[in-house]
């Protein structure tokens, strides 16, 4: 019989945020798996490891919104260097030049009242 | 595996009231409402119909809705709900289900007032603890990234995304139920209110109500309706993911997977085709389909749509009705892609009917470039 899960793969996820970690996980073959679950997608191997990121990417796709009343931002999916792929936003820069292609270190931001701890993602030197 | 070629055909059409429809009239009014004139459209009745296919976004259970207002009890019946793509799938299963003899005359309805309560309150966004601390505005955002990467891989432009809102406009023109029929031009697209870069409002479906249903039916019952027969040749669908982050590759849509399965079934190949309708959420759809579903080569589409050729008078007649981005769009637009393939098969388009129609393609998307589904449909000269 399987045991009953302690935490759920987000609360883990999250508790690493909160330590200023970008977690994702691997399968036994090694490959990363983001975003986090109970079990490897494709096999169902539930023979994960949790390892933490050295939260260096590089911008896939980029789009900027307009909200109407408020300031253009940046939403990017990121490509880690581990080989996975997130959703997340770029700041620091004017958000219409964020290209694809350029090189990005993740940043948590921390937990409110309203929310918890998220990562995302300033221009690299270099 | 049995073959399903053609064991079916679309033998009604209606589209329920569309665009900004009366106040508080509900999803299931206007579901009902496409039900009756679709059957008046071929000639039967709600005494005939024994398979009921509903998906919408605002009627979580919706075939059991429908049954209920329509007053029937379906033998057989089916809410697949995978997007706008739904009804593609819809058509599927009734091979399927028509095949086994669970059921013979089956309709296949939708209903949406998202103009008139708003979208958010029409599709409201489940929660994603992985998407929402970076408030993407869904569906556009993941789109104009899919555009993002097609314009960085291939040299595509915002003026050839242009070009796709332009000749879709032109058809919207020549069709009296069309809900924007304004002149557009290139710089219009370009200079409208920017929305998630790339795209204006303009490379963006229009937010309206509407919907409507089409009867399907064994060829043997087709034979003694009102209208022409389109029969169902060949389908072909797939999921590739949910979330935008997790599609293998921006630029090659599902539409890559499901087209050469529903050409191989139909036994046809892209050049046989007459009249295509490609679900048009937002102008990068049309440059992927076409793509994916064979009608130019992988990042060729930008230049293949210049100079009007998918418009009125163009080489090859795309989206003849307006499209989602010119005709309607109520959020779940992939039945009404339907229905202008079924129509062009049976001739009934009016000052956009193509001449000699014998094949025509309705290609659905659904989510955010998730779930795609091709149809191929024929006339009776093709069995």
């Amino acid at each position: 019989m399987s045991e009953a899960a302690e935490k759920s793969p987000l609360a883990i996820f999250r508790e690493h945020c909160d330590k200023g970690e970008l977690a994702y996980q691997t399968g036994p073959d090694g490959t990363a798996i983001y975003y986090p679950r109970v079990m490897a997608p494709g096999t169902g191997s539930t023979d994960l490891q949790w390892k933490v990121s050295k939260g260096l990417g590089t911008v896939y796709a980029t789009t900027t919104l307009f909200p109407r009343g408020a300031d253009p931002y940046d939403v990017s999916l990121i490509d880690l260097d581990e080989g996975y792929r997130m959703m997340s936003r770029v700041e620091g820069i004017d958000p219409l030049e964020v290209k694809i292609g350029m090189r990005v270190k993740v940043r948590m931001v921390p937990a409110t009242d309203k929310e918890a701890s998220y990562p995302v993602f300033d221009p690299a030197e270099g | 595996m049995t073959d399903l070629r053609g064991n079916i055909a679309i033998v009604g059409t209606a589209e329920s009231d569309l665009g900004e429809v009366a106040p508080e009239m509900s999803p299931v009014d206007l579901m009902a409402q496409g039900t009756v004139r679709a059957l008046d459209d071929c000639g039967l009745s709600l005494k005939d119909v024994d398979g009921l296919f509903v998906a919408a976004s605002q009627t979580r259970m919706a075939a059991m809705s429908l049954a209920e207002y329509l007053g029937i009890q379906p033998s057989y019946f089916d809410s697949t709900q995978i997007g706008g793509s739904s009804f593609m799938a819809h058509l599927t299963h009734a091979q399927a289900a028509i095949a086994a003899g669970l059921c013979e005359t089956v309709v296949v309805a939708y209903g949406s007032t998202q103009r008139t309560i708003g979208r958010a309150t029409a599709s409201a966004r489940e929660p994603n603890p992985y998407e929402d601390p970076y408030k993407p505005m869904m569906p556009p955002s993941a789109y104009a990234m899919a555009a993002s990467r097609h314009m960085h891989e291939f040299g595509t432009t915002r003026e050839q995304l242009a070009q796709v809102a332009v000749s879709a406009r032109e058809w919207a023109k020549l069709n009296p139920k069309s809900f924007m029929t304004d002149d557009l031009t290139i710089d219009d697209v370009l200079n409208a209110r920017m929305v998630s870069h790339p795209f204006t409002v303009r490379d963006c479906c229009l937010v309206t109500d509407g919907g409507g249903a089409i009867v399907l039916t064994t060829p043997e019952r087709a034979k003694d309706l009102k209208r022409k027969p389109a029969y169902v040749l060949g389908t072909g669908e797939t999921i590739t993911h949910a979330m935008i982050s997790q599609m293998p590759d921006l630029t090659t849509s599902g539409a890559a997977t499901s087209g050469p399965i529903a050409y191989k079934r139909a036994g046809v190949k892209p050049a046989d085709i007459d009249v295509l309708a490609l679900y048009d959420a937002f102008t990068i759809n049309v440059l992927l389909f076409l793509e994916d579903l064979g009608f130019c080569k992988k990042g060729e589409a930008g230049s293949f749509v210049e100079g009007g050729r998918i418009g009125p008078g163009g080489e090859l007649a795309v989206n003849t009705s307006g499209g989602g981005l010119s005709y309607c769009h109520p959020g779940m637009y992939g039945l009404l892609v339907l229905i202008e393939a079924a129509r062009q098969i049976q001739g009934v388009c009016g000052d956009r009917q193509q001449d000699g129609v014998e094949l025509t393609l309705a290609h659905g998307n659904g989510g955010v470039l998730s779930s795609q589904c091709t149809v191929i449909l024929g006339s009776e000269a093709t069995l």
